[in-house]
C-alpha cells in the first residue's frame, strides 16, 4: 500500500496533481448548483415584487 | 471625407496624441534603467523592449479610437448612416494609425540605436514595426469596439486585446531579432503580413459587430 | 432535417425541463466512467518505461487540458449560435461554460508543471503546450472580465459572444505562433511519452477519463444553464412554478 502511494517516488507531484482535480471538480459541482438555487431566488424574489406592484 | 474630419479633430489637440509616443520612448528608457546599460548586452534586449514598449503604447492610444465619437454620438450616427459600418471604422482605424503607429514607427530608430542596434539594421526594423503597429491597430479597434463606454474599461481592453496580440508580438519580435542581429527575415515578416492582412479584412467586421453592440 | 427539434430547444421552458432530465444521465456514467478510469490509470497499468509512476498524473493533466479546449470551442460555438439566430439559450450555455473552462485551463498548468518539474527539473518551462494553455487561460479571463464589466445581461451576452469567436479565430493562430517561437528555442518538451505505442492497459483508462470529463462538463453545464436561462426570462409564466422547485 504505502508502495503504491509513494508512487515510485513521484508522489510529491502526483497526489497534488490528483487533490488539485478532485478540488476542481468538487468545486465546480458546488458553485453550479448554488448559481442555479440563486437564479431561483431571484426570480422568486422578482415575481413577488411584481405581484406587489401589481396588488 | 471622415478621414478628414478625423485628422482635423485630432490635430485640435495634439497633446493627446503625443502622448503614446511619450510613453514609447519613456518604456524603452526603462530597459537600460533597469539592467546593464553595455550597449552589446541591450543589443540582445532590444527586439523586447522595443516591442513591448509598442504594444503598451498602442493600449493606451486605443483609449483615444473612439472615446470622443463615442461619447458625443458621432459613432451612432454613423452606425445608422446607411454605409457599411466596417469601412468606416477601418477609415477611423487608418486614421488613428497615422497618428499613433506611424509616428512611433518613426521614432523607433531613435530607441532602437539607443538600444544598440546598428544602423544597417534600421530600414528592416521600421518595416517590421510599420507592419506589426497596423496589425496592433486593427486588432485592438475590436477591443476598443467591446469596451466601449464602460468604466474602467482601460485595464480590460488591454486583459482582452494582449492575448489577441500574441501572435504579432511573437513574429514581430523575431524578425526585428533577425533585424539587429542582420540575419534574412524573410520567414517571420511573411507570417507578420499574413497577420495584418487578415487583421486588416476581419477586425473592422468584428469591430463594426462590436460597436453596434455597445450603442445599443 | 428536423428543425422543429432545433426550435424546441431554443425554447428557454422546453430547455429547462430537458435539461434537468438529461443531467442524471450524463452526471452518473461521468462518475462512474471517472471511477473507473483512476483505477484503470493509478492501479492496473504498469509503469512507463522512462517515466515511472511520475506518467499517471497524464490521467488528470490530459482531461484537464482536453476541456480546456474543448470547453473554449464549445463556448464559442454557442455564442455564435446565440449571435447569428439571437438565441438566448444559446448565450445561456455559452455563459455557462466560462468558470468552468477557466478553472480546467488553471488545472492543466498547475499539473502540467507538477508533472513537468521531475522531468525538467523546473516547475515552469516555457513549452508550447503550457505557454498556449496560459494564453488560453487569459481568454478565458478576458472574457469572464468582459461579461461582468457589462450590467445589462443582453449586451454582455452579444458582446462577450463576438469575444468568443474572435478569440476562437485566434487560437489556432496563436498555438502555431507558439509552437513556432518554441522550436527556435529548442526548449526541452515533454508531453509526448511514447505515443506510437501506448498499450490498451494505459490507453483504456486515458479514454475513459477524457470521455467521464467530458460527460461530467456537460452535466455541470447544464446546471448552471437551468440557472442562467432563469435569469434571462422576464415576465414569463413559466418560470414561477420553476422557481419553486428547491
Amino acid at each position: 500500500m504505502m508502495h503504491w502511494l509513494s508512487m515510485g517516488g513521484y508522489w510529491p507531484y502526483l497526489w497534488p496533481s490528483y487533490l488539485l482535480t478532485l478540488l476542481v471538480v468538487v468545486l465546480n459541482i458546488y458553485f453550479a448548483r448554488r448559481s442555479l438555487r440563486e437564479a431561483r431566488a431571484e426570480v422568486r424574489r422578482r415575481l413577488q415584487m411584481q405581484q406587489r406592484s401589481d396588488a | 471625407m471622415l478621414v478628414r474630419r478625423d485628422l482635423r479633430l485630432a490635430l485640435r489637440r495634439p497633446g493627446e496624441w503625443l502622448q503614446p509616443l511619450v510613453f514609447f520612448l519613456v518604456v524603452t528608457t526603462l530597459f537600460p534603467l533597469a539592467t546593464n546599460p553595455e550597449l552589446s548586452r541591450l543589443r540582445d534586449m532590444a527586439p523586447a523592449a522595443l516591442w513591448v514598449a509598442a504594444l503598451l503604447s498602442s493600449l493606451l492610444a486605443l483609449e483615444l479610437l473612439f472615446r470622443e465619437d463615442g461619447q458625443d454620438g458621432t459613432l451612432e450616427q454613423l452606425a445608422v448612416s446607411g454605409l457599411p459600418l466596417s469601412w468606416l471604422l477601418l477609415a477611423k482605424t487608418c486614421v488613428h494609425w497615422l497618428l499613433t503607429g506611424l509616428p512611433l514607427v518613426l521614432v523607433a530608430p531613435l530607441a532602437a540605436t539607443a538600444l544598440g542596434a546598428p544602423y544597417a539594421s534600421i530600414p528592416s526594423v521600421l518595416a517590421v514595426l510599420l507592419l506589426g503597429s497596423v496589425a496592433l491597430s486593427l486588432i485592438g479597434a475590436v477591443g476598443a469596439g467591446l469596451t466601449l463606454g464602460l468604466r474602467r474599461g482601460g485595464v480590460l481592453l488591454a486583459l482582452l486585446v494582449l492575448p489577441l496580440a500574441v501572435p504579432v508580438l511573437i513574429f514581430g519580435a523575431r524578425a526585428t531579432a533577425l533585424a539587429i542581429a542582420l540575419e534574412p527575415m524573410a520567414a517571420p515578416m511573411y507570417l507578420l503580413a499574413a497577420i495584418a492582412v487578415l487583421s486588416a479584412t476581419l477586425a473592422p467586421l468584428a469591430a463594426a459587430a462590436a460597436v453596434r453592440i455597445s450603442l445599443e | 432535417m428536423n428543425w422543429v427539434w432545433f426550435h424546441k430547444l431554443g425554447s428557454p421552458p422546453h430547455f429547462y425541463r430537458l435539461a434537468g432530465k438529461m443531467l442524471p444521465w450524463f452526471a452518473w456514467p461521468a462518475a462512474l466512467l471517472c471511477v473507473g478510469g483512476l483505477y484503470g490509470g493509478l492501479v492496473l497499468a504498469p509503469a512507463d518505461y522512462q517515466q515511472g509512476d511520475g506518467f499517471r498524473i497524464l490521467y488528470v493533466h490530459a482531461p484537464a487540458a482536453w476541456l480546456s479546449v474543448m470547453i473554449y470551442s464549445a463556448m464559442a460555438v454557442y455564442a455564435a449560435v446565440g449571435l447569428i439566430w439571437r438565441i438566448n439559450v444559446a448565450h445561456a450555455l455559452a455563459a455557462s461554460c466560462a468558470a468552468i473552462g477557466a478553472s480546467f485551463t488553471f488545472v492543466a498548468l498547475v499539473t502540467g508543471s507538477l508533472w513537468g518539474r521531475p522531468m525538467w527539473g523546473t516547475y515552469w518551462e516555457w513549452d508550447p503546450r503550457l505557454t498556449s494553455e496560459l494564453v488560453l487561460l487569459f481568454l478565458y479571463l478576458g472574457y469572464m472580465g468582459l461579461r461582468s464589466a457589462i450590467d445589462d445581461t443582453a449586451r454582455a451576452d452579444r458582446a462577450s459572444a463576438v469575444l468568443a469567436i474572435v478569440g476562437a479565430v485566434n487560437v489556432p493562430i496563436i498555438h502555431y505562433s507558439v509552437t513556432w517561437w518554441n522550436s527556435l528555442h529548442q526548449a526541452p518538451s515533454v508531453m509526448k511519452f511514447g505515443k506510437p505505442t501506448m498499450p490498451a492497459s494505459m490507453l483504456v483508462p486515458l479514454l475513459m477519463m477524457l470521455l467521464g470529463f467530458t460527460l461530467y462538463f456537460a452535466a455541470i453545464m447544464l446546471v448552471r444553464a437551468r440557472g442562467e436561462v432563469l435569469r434571462r426570462e422576464r415576465a414569463a409564466h413559466w418560470i414561477a412554478a420553476a422557481a419553486e422547485e428547491t
